[in-house]
């Protein structure tokens, strides 16, 4: 029956539906989980790092990770060599506002602009929509941290917690139970390990297996975003007590 | 010789225009005004070519409630300055140069202090606490070195301007038919009732 209508993005079901963008849909709720907390005084993102095949060379760098602007991050979901397109189209949007207005573009409006082109390939003809969906972390003076969530519909909305990937269901109903408005970024990265432990397959999990990254303001008031390094998830593991347990041995047998 | 002259305050900044239009030794009309409001918090002056001026002003303050109807957000002062001196800088770099020099008075409502920003046809750019353009630059910067300070109130600033106008007609050799001022403050613009009339005696 679908057939004959989901060749082509642009042309809707006698159901009403748009078939290619519901199968991308889809194939992002197969990808790694990732997810977004929003705190009084910053905001973290976290995500699930597929681990392939240990003879894969473990890319150092954050693969699911991506800084956009000076005031901005993004978690992906979904087709990385997509993302890696509408990341790339991302910072360039955000350079050229910086150089018109000599300021960092306003947090909604970059997720704007990524989403005016997803919406594109919903409508114009015969290409595939991107397969992503993202989850933006920022910080402007006029809104202050905001945080955002994309999918390849070109539809967003601003969350206080959210999460995109695999298991995006039960992520989203832990977050709702455990999330409380004032918490601080300390406690915001606690409820971020707990809930991946709980929705990844894996039970133990490891700097391999996941990546952090947040979204703050130093002292002196200057915004910064950090990709953490793998000590740091560890040591965060480690207090939250989810660090894999002997480490040492295991990897002495291996 | 028009006039454009700008004072910021504690909470506020004053800008004032020189209301004749000039058209070599003639004066066309005497109520001239050569500002135009760019958003709630930001206004422009402008003084140069005749066509020039009011077409750029025009192009500007469209750009600037474009920006604002998009973003449901106004821009903020040195926002609109940045966006004025690439325009311009752009335009200098093509074949129809606009000549036109500019001051742009805001405030702004994120760090809650007012702005003035000073432009010429070169799309050179600097952020001042009081600034004039044209011929006024010769008798009123020394004035405003002397009583400008950083946190005067409006009254003050009044005065300084006052002090201002009066050496203006006091040694321009052409009459510019006084000036409108207009005042920005965290309440958005408006406009000061100006004494033009007042004789000034010459030294």
């Amino acid at each position: 029956m679908s057939r004959r209508y989901d060749s082509r993005t642009t042309i809707f079901s006698p159901e009403g539906r748009l078939y290619q963008v519901e199968y991308a849909l889809e194939a992002i709720s197969h990808a790694g989980t990732a997810l977004g907390i929003l705190a009084q005084d910053g905001i973290v993102l976290a995500a699930e790092r597929k681990v392939t095949s240990k003879l894969l060379e473990q890319d150092t760098s954050a693969e699911k990770l991506y800084i956009l602007n000076d005031n901005m991050i993004c978690a992906v979901a979904g087709m990385t060599a997509d993302a890696n397109i509408l990341i790339n189209y991302a910072r360039q949007a955000a350079q050229r506002y910086l150089l018109t207005y000599n300021e960092d573009i306003p947090c909604e409006q970059l997720v704007r602009r990524l989403c005016d082109l997803k919406q594109g390939y919903t409508q114009h003809g015969g290409l595939r929509p991107f397969g992503v969906s993202f989850i933006y972390a920022g910080y402007d003076p006029q809104r202050q941290f905001q945080l955002y969530q994309s999918n390849p519909s070109g539809n967003y909305g601003g969350w206080k917690a959210t999460s995109v990937g695999a298991n995006n269901a039960s992520a989203q109903s832990l977050l709702k139970q455990d999330y409380k408005e004032e918490c601080d970024l300390k406690e915001a990265c606690g409820l971020a390990v707990k809930v991946l432990s709980k929705t990844m397959d894996s039970t133990k999990l490891s700097s391999e297996k996941i990546e952090f990254a947040t979204v703050g303001r130093t002292k002196a008031g200057k915004v910064y975003h950090h990709l953490w390094g793998a000590d740091e998830i560890d040591a965060l593991l480690k207090e939250h007590d989810l660090a894999k347990k002997g480490e040492e041995t295991a990897e002495n047998v291996g | 010789m028009e006039v454009l002259l700008g004072i910021t305050g504690k909470d506020y900044t004053i800008i004032a225009a020189s209301k004749a239009a000039m058209r070599g030794a003639t004066i066309l009309k005497a109520s001239d005004d050569k500002t135009r409001a760019l958003n709630k918090h930001s206004l422009m002056a402008f003084s140069g070519e005749a066509g020039d001026t009011v077409q750029f002003a025009e192009y500007i303050q469209a750009n600037i409630q474009l920006y604002s109807m998009r973003n449901d957000t106004n821009l903020g002062p040195g926002a609109v300055a940045s966006f004025v001196r690439g325009e311009l800088a752009k335009a200098l770099r093509s074949r129809k140069p606009y000549t036109v020099n500019l001051m742009l008075g805001g405030w702004d409502p994120i760090t809650e202090k007012p702005s003035l920003y000073w432009a010429d046809y070169l799309a050179s750019l600097a952020k001042l606490p009081y600034a004039a353009h044209g011929y006024a630059q010769y008798y009123c910067l020394s004035i405003l070195d002397k009583h400008h300070h950083p946190d005067i109130d409006f009254e003050q600033g009044m005065k300084i301007l006052r002090m201002c106008t009066d050496e203006l007609k006091r040694r321009l050799p052409i009459d510019f038919k006084g000036v409108f001022v207009k005042v920005v403050t965290k309440d958005g613009i408006r406009e000061i009732k100006y004494e033009d009339d007042m004789p000034v005696k010459s030294a």
